[in-house]
């Protein structure tokens, strides 16, 4: 698959402080790939060097085959970035903001008010379009804003915590929105987010940084593996099995630890997933009767704060 | 460089200047008490009153000193036989030209501030800084901004004062006397120096303090430039004649490219955002 954005040993630093170093990563064209990490990790410096706004001091890049360090209007051109703050003119009305932005990304007027209106519509802003943005609300901004990161129709988005400040309702709205674009249209995402739930459910790919460099980076599922390689599993019983039927089942191969002994519900961790077919056998076979049988999979927030903590590990 | 871009980014920041009373209604006052208030109070309060034109030319030492030393290059403008006539003169087409000065001083500022530092103050600028546009594009646009209302308040004050000191007090000339011209370099040469250089000064400054206030504070202490000239007019020290404001206009067109070649430089993206210039 084409990589929209390749980077090799990326660093940044300035007045000598390392805000970057060693970021090596690719996304490829429609794939939504989510940088996570805790605030002053290096994701906002890291839009910024791809996009050519900072020149970086070391490594190779490029990102729509065009070299930020000397091509970052041209990758600007192709690019739209919803900043971490809206960065609206709030005296301004929100067309009077689109016009202007659009302008400046070299639409003529017929294309801002053609894609204008579908964003704002899209948005839900039609009705307050010409109401100065000092009077929007915050989530109302962070639409606008993503309305303008929108507006020139780019080949690639950076998103900064897209969904701050918006209602569930809204937020939903911008999820589904992200999806239709990396998934039907074809275009790639970068997002940064706090919002690990949300990352979950768009992400097709997740770096985490830390400190100004990728601690950890792959699919959800390679994460998973590599984080939490143990499965869980959630055992629901119609009563209370008998009692030394949990010690029998504790010492099965493959499995590893088993909670919950003497009541009718038990987690269990096993080496891999095809140890639960057997394992339900003997059970039934030992006449428990088993009402359900659920593996757990680890969430994106847990894989996240176990890597944030085995980092803290490491340095201590 | 796009003109187009320029002109984009200026036209908005003039439809934010326009939305800001704070910052517009001080570049309505100042040319109101400059060009209509003043001129107003010598033409018509003062007859009005009774106030005898002698008085207020021997009101004071330094008023009479400095119609003793005037060159002749303006002294040729001061008929001492008529008072009245002397009076509007001395005050109004002599001593009073440098303080005009203040006007593209103070726009300028006001703008660029709000243009500049304003941004940075309300992190507007990050948005602007992902649009394709050039810092040649960024710098110019803003500039543009700053410099065309400033330049062009100050001319169209100009033009107002010109007619409410030909208009006014007509019945005592008999004549349209003023401007004298001394006002056509003061005017059309030194005030775009000024405004160029003000606007130069207050992004300089703009880099360096995180908001409007401290911007337009700092940079409005060019007005020094203005009252110096007043002082040194009054004091006889330096007359406004044709010729010194033609060397006055070079200098002050000097500091401007110098001062605009730093600040160019000073404003790019990566300054911008780490704050290093």
């Amino acid at each position: 698959m084409l990589d929209v954005i390749t980077c090799q040993d990326l660093a940044f630093s300035y007045d000598g402080f390392q805000a970057l170093r060693g970021m090596t990563f690719s996304v490829q064209k429609g794939q939504v790939f989510a940088l996570l990490g805790p605030n002053g990790a290096g994701k906002t410096t890291t839009i910024r060097v791809l996009n050519g706004l900072l020149r970086s001091s070391a490594g190779q890049c490029s990102v729509l085959g065009l070299n930020p360090g000397n091509q970052g209007a041209e990758i600007r051109r192709r690019t739209g970035v919803l900043t971490e703050t809206p960065a609206l003119y709030e005296r301004l009305t929100a067309w009077q903001n689109l016009r202007f932005f659009g302008a400046l990304s070299e639409m003529d007027a017929a294309q801002i008010e053609e894609r204008g209106k579908f964003y704002l519509h899209a948005l839900d802003l039609d009705g307050w379009a010409d109401q100065r943005v000092e009077t929007y609300s915050k989530g109302m901004k962070q639409r606008l804003a993503l309305a303008r990161a929108l507006l020139h129709d780019p080949e690639l988005l950076f998103l900064d915590e897209p969904t701050s400040g918006m209602d569930p309702f809204a937020a939903r709205q911008v999820e589904e929105l992200i999806y239709r674009i990396s998934k039907d249209e074809g275009r790639s995402v970068i997002l940064c987010t706090h919002r690990l739930f949300e990352a979950e459910k768009v992400c097709d790919y997740v770096a985490v940084m830390k400190q100004g460099s990728i601690t950890a980076a792959g699919t959800l599922s390679e994460l998973r593996q590599q984080v939490t390689p143990e499965i869980r599993v959630r055992f629901e019983f119609q009563q209370v099995p008998a009692s030394d039927l949990a010690a029998q089942a504790g010492g099965l191969p493959g499995v590893q630890s088993l909670e919950g002994a003497g009541s009718a519900v038990w987690n269990l961790r096993l080496e891999t997933i095809e140890t639960v077919p057997p394992l339900v056998a003997f059970l039934t076979a030992n006449g428990a009767a088993v009402l359900s049988v659920i593996p757990h999979r680890a969430t994106l927030e847990e894989i996240y704060l176990k890597l944030q903590d085995q980092e803290e590990q490491v340095k201590l | 460089m796009k003109i187009r871009n320029v002109l984009t980014i200026a036209r908005k920041d003039w439809l934010e200047v326009r939305q800001n009373k704070t910052a517009w209604i001080p570049m309505l006052i100042v040319p109101a008490i400059f060009v209509v208030v003043l001129p107003l109070i010598f033409t018509l309060l003062l007859p009005a009153l009774n106030v005898s034109p002698e008085d207020v030319m021997n009101s004071d030492a330094d008023i009479t000193y400095f119609i003793e030393r005037m060159p002749d290059q303006l002294s040729q403008y001061v008929d001492l036989q008529k008072p009245m006539e002397s009076m509007i003169v001395v005050m109004l087409g002599i001593m009073f030209a440098p303080m005009f000065l203040i006007m593209p001083l103070m726009f300028a500022s006001t703008i660029a501030a709000e243009s500049f530092a304003g941004e940075r103050e309300r992190k507007t600028i990050e948005a602007l800084l992902y649009t394709p546009a050039s810092d040649a594009d960024l710098f110019m646009g803003k500039l543009t901004a700053a410099a065309v209302p400033s330049i062009g308040i100050t001319w169209i004050s100009f033009l107002v004062y010109t007619l409410i000191l030909n208009l006014v007090p007509y019945t005592t000339f008999q004549r349209f006397w003023f401007p004298l011209p001394t006002w056509w370099p003061l005017i059309f040469w030194i005030t775009p120096a000024l405004a160029i250089l003000s606007i130069a000064v207050t992004v300089l400054i703009s880099a360096r303090v995180p908001n409007f206030q401290g911007a337009y504070q700092l940079s409005s202490s060019l007005v020094i430039l203005v009252v110096a000239l007043f002082a040194g007019q009054l004091s006889g020290f330096l007359y406004l004649s044709v010729g010194i404001e033609l060397l006055l206009g070079v200098l002050f067109w000097a500091a401007a490219f110098f001062l605009v070649y730093l600040a160019v430089r000073s404003f790019n993206r990566e300054a911008l955002i780490t704050g290093r210039s």
